[in-house]
């Protein structure tokens, strides 16, 4: 806080504070200037549909996108994510590269790369997918198979288990996923998360 | 942060109450019995695992991407507090013979924890039999069967942290256990299963191993 007094005073004779002369006026026209096209790179980047929406059929895409609203059939998103919201009720199967499940979700679940079941998230079905991580708090009845497709099984002995699970294992609390989801739509206490 | 909160963070946390999410602190006991089991396990290519408890996402993790098993969550402990919380625990020994949905003999190995010392016996037989059912033969069923006389009323979330040591991580139940169950009894709950292993651990927490004939 002493520093901050000396930086605003004027050394050697060069005005230190040529920045509140120019008129703020020019910046802030620029920068509304910009955000028509923010918004509407982010109207293109993520998708969403709303909690009052109810689509019963087949749900096929090719962006990222988050359901709020009720789905029954099937989702197909083979390279991109899938978000439950919170408000989100699904009775389908889907496929998707990732899913990541903060309502409810009935049904199937096929993902490339990881399923991630968050904080009061509720999967009733079997889940396919290399990577899985249950948050403590969820819901999961059904079956998850790990096997990548195409990999033969290999048994891993306990001897070797035992010390890669050790060496990989973070402390209780931290959680071991990185969604590239918004952030907005992560629950406050998902740091709580046991996940793979 | 000011200084005395630095100095005192240990007793305001203290004070706190623990919410069942909250992961930290949760004791550690040693198995003897799950490395065993794991053996069990991996001699087979592509074990199917059924648990009964509720789904840890640590063991999902552990049992799916460390030992490739496919694995069967079926929360039994949730379907005995909704029974006893509805005041229908009668109803549960038939609907547990209805419970599970896989085919016979298709399972390599069951985690079975503690339920059995949660149920009437009724109800034990009755799982226990279904149990047996879903069993490959060569499979193992793990159980653990409590030593002190029942007070609490918990439930506990077994979570694995390596082969040779669980975490213990109680959470509120509608019942507690019920009976402490002598060996002959929980050898005569499981007729067509042999004993492989038995260990009593310091915590008074008997583990059995069971396997089924081939």
């Amino acid at each position: 806080m002493w520093k901050r007094d000396e930086a605003v005073r004027p050394t050697s004779g060069q005005p230190a504070a040529t920045p509140p002369q120019q008129p703020p006026a020019p910046v802030h026209a620029g920068a509304t200037g910009h955000r028509p096209d923010a918004n509407h790179q982010m109207e293109k980047d993520i998708v969403n549909i709303g909690k009052s929406v109810v689509i019963k059929g087949e749900l096929n895409g090719s962006e990222d996108l988050t359901i709020e609203g009720h789905v029954e059939g099937t989702i197909q998103l083979k390279d991109h994510i899938l978000t439950i919201g919170p408000n989100g009720r699904i009775k389908a199967q889907v496929f998707a590269k990732a899913v990541i499940v903060l309502g409810e979700v009935t049904g199937n679940v096929t993902a490339s790369d990881k399923v991630d079941i968050r904080d009061n998230g509720s999967v009733d079905g079997d889940i396919i997918s290399p990577r899985v991580a249950i948050a403590e708090g969820a819901h999961f009845r059904g079956s998850v198979d790990m096997q990548r497709k195409g990999a033969p099984a290999q048994p891993a002995k306990p001897a070797q288990t035992a010390a890669s699970v050790s060496s990989s294992q973070q402390p209780q609390g931290q959680s071991q996923s990185q969604p590239s989801q918004p952030s907005q739509t992560q629950p406050q206490h998902a740091a709580q998360r046991v996940g793979a | 942060m000011g200084l005395l909160d630095r100095l005192a963070p240990r007793r305001i946390d203290a004070d706190a109450p623990a919410g069942p999410s909250v992961a930290t602190d949760d004791p550690v006991f040693a198995t003897k019995a799950l490395r065993k089991f794991l053996t069990c396990l991996t001699s087979r290519e592509t074990p199917s695992l059924l648990d009964l408890g509720p789904v840890v996402g640590s063991n999902v993790s552990f049992f799916g991407e460390q030992l490739g098993c496919k694995i069967f969550v079926e929360d039994i402990f949730a379907d005995l507090d909704r029974h006893a919380r509805q005041g229908r625990l009668g109803e549960l020994p038939p609907f547990l013979k209805k419970r599970f949905p896989q085919e016979s003999a298709t399972v390599d190995g069951i985690l079975c924890w503690d339920l059995i010392d949660y149920l009437d016996k009724a109800a034990a037989q009755e799982l226990a039999l279904e149990l047996t059912r879903l069993l490959r033969p060569e499979g193992a069923l793990l159980a653990f069967f409590g030593g002190n006389p029942p007070r609490e009323s918990h439930y506990t979330k077994y979570i694995v942290k390596d082969e040779v040591n669980l975490k213990y991580r109680p959470y509120s139940a509608a019942r507690g256990r019920q009976t402490v169950l002598l060996n002959r009894d929980i050898i005569r709950l499981f007729p067509g299963l042999r004993v492989s292993d038995s260990f009593l651990l310091q915590n008074n927490l008997r583990e059995i191993l069971f396997r089924k004939p081939a």
